[in-house]
């Protein structure tokens, strides 16, 4: 692969970008190597459509192939980002499909530092859960069904990381959508599972009607559905764009929110837990969810010039959606909600950096979280697997049966809470210094927003420290009958691979002492030029910094104790009544949706069935209509018409022939005799004709 | 001697031949039946050829006979065959095409 990658790049010829794009990157077009990247996106498709049609006759259910087409999609995209740090490549593949119009409808492959970046992401992260899945998913009810869905995944999110034009992305969105329903409802025996999968696709397509009207909109004003094109008209400022430009940017916004699990559309992913743990590791923690925050970088050159109204907005979400998601987590026993809302709540500082305009910042966040929060969601899983139970209450010192389950799902808290040195620790500082530097910068209320970050943090690392607490200190309180055991070796080497992610990811981009990431990212078309900190910004450092290590210890006082009791611990730690109520009925958003929805579906249905009832009338008219027709036609037309004449006309040739064969005596003189009348009668009217 | 007297001459045999070939039972009499009306036909070709001095009704009356020679050898034949089969050759009993 190595010697392929030189290849490639001394094949690839320099191209320069405009100087008017700000940074005035040598890009190159990458050559072979981009040219056939299209393979990553295709493979997993290849491997879903195989396991589909042969995973029951295939060993495990398919499960080694895709672990290798995963496995070869890190692989490539660990070249391409090598590539691309070594010389940036911005190359984009397009393929006509079909036109409508003046539309080009086409799929094409962009290869770009962006989408450079998650190729390397969704290839890490998946290659780890897909191989942590093989043991996790052993002896599973449907593991073909759950192969051939994760693949699906898969090539799915690479559609959308690769696309090229913004109704490609759109189709990723909707397989996307589509594969985590069907993971999350795999186990759809259990009616509340199937319901979180419908959920969770509602909640979406809710969201995707912004989505898929704000794709139209820039596509009708450009003409194209290219991001190159729509980018590049928006730089330039067209007077469509520059006039549409807010409602675009919140329509498309609307649709991220939707993916990304903002508020008010969070609530579909804590019930996306109801999924196998790697499904919950590697989509709703790493990749799909992050589709919202990749659509704004990849739009984000359209929104930093005609959409920068819409910024303020994104912030405010992001910041709004941290706090309150981040506070939930405080509350839940079951260990993966824990870190569902603490996902959503990421999320929302990925959001609400590049709300700030801090492109970089939101993306790194989005880069370092996809390592420990997947590593957290696998440790969470071995640690199921080992107790048979998500409730933490039925954990604790597992630390002793367990050590690298432990000491894995410990860097990964420690990295989430922004731990000094740690992957969360660099990402959220930059986050923090991103709002800090906005709102000296134009946002004067991102100094709020970034208030609201801190004080995250904190809760951030409060329930990590309880959760970690709980689950591996103190006496094990579950099933005593049943003692837990580590995970098998295919499950804890994902772990560790992770947990040296969660570790090094933050290194990648230091201010001002190494930031490859900040390049690599600036590395494709219309660079958007975000403001990058020359150095720590150390008021927010070290604000940050204190805010973790200050939740981990009130944490530590409240949960540690070893040896105490689950109930003791409770007594202790009590949130005032009506907050806790309020947090454990989830600020009842779900109770008022329901409420809108109870309120809208009666009427709704009201009217549907009276408007079933017209056209069922009209259905049925037109059949006894029809019916009566059809008699008539058969009857009147058919048989007394052509067929009584058909018939008469065969039984009168049968009469006929009847009457006529007795001429037939077989005798030849007769036969000669005839023909001698015969003969002699034409030579008399010969005579009489010619002697005339 | 004029044309009309070999005409005559024709149409009497050839009136000879039609009531054989109509009359007479025995298939090998039907066969010399028609022999005689193409000997009727052969007096007319020959007379009408010697009255418009033409050769080629001589000659013509010449491919008949040998056409007519054929003939009677297949039709010869095929009333042989047939007689083996039913022992007759009695054109009345060989009626097997009617209805």
């Amino acid at each position: 692969m190595v010697n392929l990658a030189t290849l490639a790049l001394s094949a690839g010829s320099l191209l320069a970008t405009a100087e008017e794009e700000g940074h005035g990157v040598e890009l190159s077009d990458g050559g072979l190597l981009a040219q056939y990247a299209w393979l990553m996106v295709v493979l997993p498709f290849v491997a879903a459509l195989f396991i589909t049609l042969y995973g029951k006759r295939t060993p495990r259910g398919g499960a080694w192939i895709a672990v290798g087409t995963v496995g070869f999609v890190l692989v490539y995209g660990l070249v391409l980002l090598i590539s691309h740090w070594a010389t940036p490549i911005a190359h984009t593949e397009n393929i006509n499909i079909a036109t409508i119009g003046q539309f080009d409808i086409e799929w094409g492959v962009v290869v770009d530092g962006l989408s450079i970046m998650m190729f390397f992401v969704v290839g890490a992260i998946a290659t780890a859960s897909f191989t942590y899945a093989v043991s996790y998913m052993e002896g599973d009810i449907r593991e073909t069904a759950f192969w051939a869905s994760f693949s699906l995944f898969a090539g799915a999110m690479l559609v959308l990381v690769s696309a090229a034009n913004i109704l490609q992305m759109l189709v990723g969105w909707e397989l996307v959508g589509l594969a985590s329903y069907l993971l999350i409802g795999h186990y759809w025996e259990e009616k509340e599972n199937s319901s979180a999968a419908m959920k969770a696709f509602l909640v979406n397509k809710v969201a995707d009607v912004g989505l898929i009207i704000g794709v139209l909109i820039p596509a009708l004003i450009v003409g194209s559905f290219r991001f190159h094109d729509i980018l590049g008209a928006a730089v330039e400022g067209n007077p469509g764009l520059v006039k549409y430009g807010f409602v675009i940017g919140l329509l498309l916004f609307i649709g991220a929110m939707g993916k990304s699990a903002q508020f008010p559309f969070h609530v579909w992913l804590p019930d996306a837990m109801a999924g196998p743990t790697p499904v919950s590791a590697l989509m709703h923690a790493a990749t799909m969810v992050t589709a919202g925050v990749y659509l704004l970088g990849r739009m984000f050159p359209f929104y930093n010039s005609v959409a920068i109204d819409v910024l303020p907005i994104v912030m405010w979400i992001g910041g709004i959606t941290m706090l309150i998601a981040g506070l939930l987590a405080i509350v839940q026993d079951d260990i993966k909600r824990v870190l569902a809302y603490s996902t959503v709540s990421q999320l929302g500082y990925m959001v609400a950096a590049m709300g700030a305009g801090a492109y970089t910042a939101g993306l790194f966040h989005l880069f370092t979280h996809a390592f420990f929060k997947s590593l957290l969601f696998l440790g969470a899983g071995s640690v199921i697997h080992a107790v048979h139970s998500n409730n933490m209450s039925d954990m604790g010192g597992l630390r002793k049966y367990m050590p690298t389950t432990f000491w894995t799902f410990g860097i990964g808290s420690l990295a989430l809470a922004g731990f000094p040195l740690l992957a969360g620790f660099f990402s959220k500082d930059e986050v923090l210094a991103s709002l800090n530097y906005a709102s000296s910068h134009g946002t004067p209320s991102a100094t709020f927003v970034m208030w609201i970050g801190i004080v995250t943090a904190f809760i951030t690392a409060f329930y990590m420290a309880r959760a970690v607490f709980l689950t591996f200190f103190g006496e094990y309180k579950g099933d005593p009958a049943h003692e837990p055991h580590e995970s098998p070796r295919l499950m804890t080497v994902p772990l560790q691979a992770l947990a040296v992610g969660a570790i090094v990811a933050g290194y990648f981009n230091v201010p001002g002492i190494f930031t490859p990431f900040t390049d690599w990212l600036s590395g494709r078309e219309f660079a958007p030029g975000d403001h990058h900190a020359e150095s720590f910004d150390i008021f927010v450092l070290v604000l940050g910094s204190l805010a973790g290590l200050i939740g981990i210890a009130i944490g530590y006082s409240f949960f540690f104790a070893d040896g105490e009791s689950q109930e003791a611990r409770d007594r202790r730690f009590r949130l005032p009544g009506p907050i806790h109520t309020l947090l454990v009925n989830k600020y009842y958003i779900d109770d008022f949706y329901m409420l809108i929805v109870n309120f809208i579906k009666r009427p709704l249905a009201n009217a549907a069935n009276w408007l079933n009832g017209l056209i069922d009338a009209a259905v049925s008219g037109t059949g006894i209509l029809m019916s009566v027709l059809g008699k008539f036609v058969y009857e009147g037309l058919d048989q007394r018409g052509i067929d009584a004449s058909i018939n008469a006309i065969g039984g009168g040739t049968g009469e006929a022939g009847g009457a006529l064969r007795y001429i037939q005596t077989g005798k030849v003189q007769q036969y000669a005799a005839v023909l001698f009348i015969g003969v002699l009668l034409l030579a008399v009217g010969f005579f009489i004709v010619t002697s005339r | 001697m004029t044309i009309a007297q070999f005409a005559i001459l024709g149409g009497l045999l050839f009136s000879v031949g039609v009531y054989g070939v109509l009359v007479r039972r025995n298939a090998v009499l039907v066969l010399l039946s028609v022999e005689l009306m193409m000997t009727a036909v052969n007096i007319n070709l020959v007379a009408f050829g010697r009255f418009y001095d033409n050769i080629s009704g001589q000659i013509f009356s010449l491919f008949v006979i040998a056409v007519a020679a054929a003939e009677v050898g297949i039709g010869l034949a095929i009333v042989l065959l047939i007689f083996r089969n039913r022992s007759s050759a009695n054109v009345d009993e060989l009626d097997l095409l009617r209805w």
